[in-house]
């Protein structure tokens, strides 16, 4: 990767379509190449999720004529929350078969173009339309369904297992949960407020969180992204073009992608794939993935480090983006990526090891540095205009890769010192799909 | 002829278009956009194709699943599937016991456009004795402060089918 660039996301951009939302994204990452022409990109690959939010089809096409990149070849990517994960992976593709020596990856979407609970709907139609939509199709209401599992399998059976009223284990299990969950939401949001480029950075107590409006319980509106406008793009080429245009570019040394029913009644019940930092007999008794774990995002998370060669995750990541839609799903995701066990994402959450050192939250967090995530504020602070959402993780982390986080973000605050090996997690309905890219110092 | 009214604030906007069907967003540095309303409605002809049984089936007040005839793997759903997502297998239809236990559950306060009026509601994923999968319902009958995993509930089927998942719901079994 040699340059990428973002829109400011935002709740609306009235005054921009998505052709001229990716323009600028575009322009941006040209702009800080200007070794690279148009004449030398080869082609693209161009990701948004929805036709019904464009309400436009073949919009990609239409993003491929504004650049003026025709008549060179593009493929359109789709798959949900996870599309510009894929898209960027796509593009790497591309270029690491030797079909391209320069590919643009490119990404959009404007959801504001229809009222946010017609959003909603829009984004509820990727659950099954026979069994599942019918119900009340509403997709926080399916995580919320997966955390109040996961909060049974890792809280009520662990830390509450002493209490006997069934009721009662279950509610003071779940009133631990949203609290820890409250603690991801601070973090992220607080992050933020040092990113320009973030749709919602402020900072909030955990009694904030925990008394915003409920939404679909145990999830507060504060633990929940919202609906944006915005694009982003990556460049992606082979090493010797990379070494012409950038002496900072970033390498690509793994990708893996997994995947996992549409439906949640459908998830097994069955063994979890192991990191070589895990035993069998760590999991003798949990029934995996079920619906409290994302075994997409085990697999693309194994098969990313595998590529790359990394056996022990939180000592080899200097810093993860992770598609944290919802703060229940990036405690479940520390899981996943292994991070920590199945079952010690609340603890690892309160260790305050996903949390950067320099900044002060309010909270006791005595390990905080250890792996950062989500310095950048994530999707709950920065937005989720899906089709650019994981290219814009890429984005991120190869700025943090360059060390030119002061220069984009007009404050050092998020730059992490000596940061080399990061990973990028992009994440499909109820973890239907998942892409992990990881990004290092090529340089 | 006049202009469609100017506006500084998007959700202004938002509420002119229902009013006059067009209105012009201007932001904070003076740039105008003009905004119209755009009206989409659709039936489509939808086609339950080979889960078409279960549905007829809800109809009769009864609850099917389907079973993996590949007597080695006999896998059996309780979201009903043609075929075996372990073996590849074709399945059969089987009846699945009206009562289960809830796997996992939530409250909707809100919900997509379509289901507002309705919330809150109550989703629940229920487990039945001898199906390996699970079946995501409405629970109805009870306050938010009763729900809990584990709770043993029953099938309720609707008097005058929809031919919608929504003609069966749970109730705790009391
Ligand atoms: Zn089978």
């Amino acid at each position: 990767m040699v340059s990428g660039g973002v829109t400011k996301f935002a709740k609306a951009h009235p005054d921009m379509d998505f052709r001229l939302m990716v323009k600028k994204a575009y322009d941006q990452a040209m702009d800080e190449i200007p070794n690279l022409t148009r004449d030398q990109i080869d082609g693209s690959r161009i990701s948004y999720f929805s036709d019904h939010f464009t309400r436009q089809l073949k919009a990609a096409s239409m993003v491929q004529d504004y650049l003026g990149l025709n008549p060179k070849g593009s493929i359109r990517l789709e798959w949900g929350g996870a599309t510009g994960g894929e898209c960027f992976q796509a593009a790497y593709e591309a270029v690491a078969s030797g079909r391209m020596d320069t590919c643009l990856a490119a990404g959009f979407e404007t959801m504001s173009r229809v009222a946010t609970w017609k959003g909603n709907e829009f984004i509820a139609l990727a659950s099954d339309t026979n069994f599942d939509f019918p119900l009340g199709g509403f997709y926080t209401g399916y995580y919320a369904l997966m955390v109040v599992r996961h909060m049974y399998e890792y809280l009520r059976l662990t830390k509450y297992a002493h209490v006997k009223d069934e009721r009662e284990a279950q509610r003071l299990a779940i009133a631990e949960g949203q609290r820890i969950m409250s603690w991801v939401s601070v973090k992220n949001h607080l992050n933020a407020t040092h990113n320009p480029y973030a749709q919602y950075p402020k900072r909030l107590t955990v009694d904030d969180v925990l008394k915003s409006e409920m939404i679909s319980y145990p999830l507060s509106r504060e633990q929940i992204c919202t609906m944006s406008d915005g694009a982003a793009t990556a460049i992606l080429c082979t090493e010797s073009m990379a070494k012409r245009l950038t002496d900072r570019p970033v390498r690509i040394t793994g990708v893996g992608t997994g995947t996992d029913t549409m439906r949640l009644a459908d998830r097994p019940f069955g063994s979890v794939p192991l990191f070589p930092h895990e035993k069998a007999k760590d999991y003798e008794h949990l029934p995996y993935p079920g619906v409290h774990s994302f075994r997409a995002g085990r697999s693309a998370g194994l098969e990313a480090c595998q590529m790359a060669g990394i056996t022990d995750p939180i000592r080899e990541f200097d810093f993860i983006e992770l598609h944290d839609a919802y703060a229940s799903s990036e405690i479940q995701t520390y899981e996943d990526l292994g991070l920590c066990k199945y079952g010690e994402g609340y603890d690892f959450t309160l260790s305050g090891a996903p949390f950067l050192k320099n900044i002060d939250y309010g909270l006791p967090v005595p390990k905080a540095g250890t792996i950062p995530v989500n310095p950048s504020g994530g999707l709950i602070a920065c937005g989720h205009p899906v089709g650019a959402t994981g290219l814009m993780q890429a984005v991120f982390a190869f700025w943090q890769l360059q060390g030119s986080i002061r220069q984009h973000f007009g404050d050092p605050t998020l730059q992490l010192r000596n940061a080399r090996r990061g990973a990028i997690h992009s994440h499909a309905g109820t973890g239907s799909a998942v892409t992990v890219s990881i990004l290092e110092r090529g340089f | 002829m006049a202009r469609p009214k100017t506006f500084q604030h998007f959700r202004d906007v938002q509420e002119e278009l229902g009013k006059s069907g067009a209105a012009i967003f201007q932001d904070a540095d003076g740039v105008e956009s003009l905004v119209i309303d755009s009206p989409y409605s659709i039936h489509y002809i939808h086609s339950y194709a080979e889960d078409s049984p279960f549905f007829l089936a809800l109809a009769e007040g009864k609850l099917l699943g389907s079973r993996c005839m590949n007597h080695a793997c006999a896998f059996t759903y309780a979201t009903p599937r043609g075929h075996c997502m372990i073996c590849g297998h074709a399945t059969t239809w089987v009846e699945l016991p009206k009562n289960g236990k809830i796997h996992s559950w939530t409250t909707c306060l809100f919900g997509s456009e379509a289901f507002l009026k309705e919330t809150p509601y109550n989703l629940a994923l229920v487990e039945f004795e001898g199906a390996g999968s699970l079946l995501l319902v409405r629970l109805k009958d009870c306050v938010q402060s009763e729900i809990y995993v584990g709770m043993p509930v029953e099938a309720r089927f609707a008097a005058e089918p929809k031919y919608s998942i929504t003609d069966v719901w749970f109730v705790p079994t009391r």
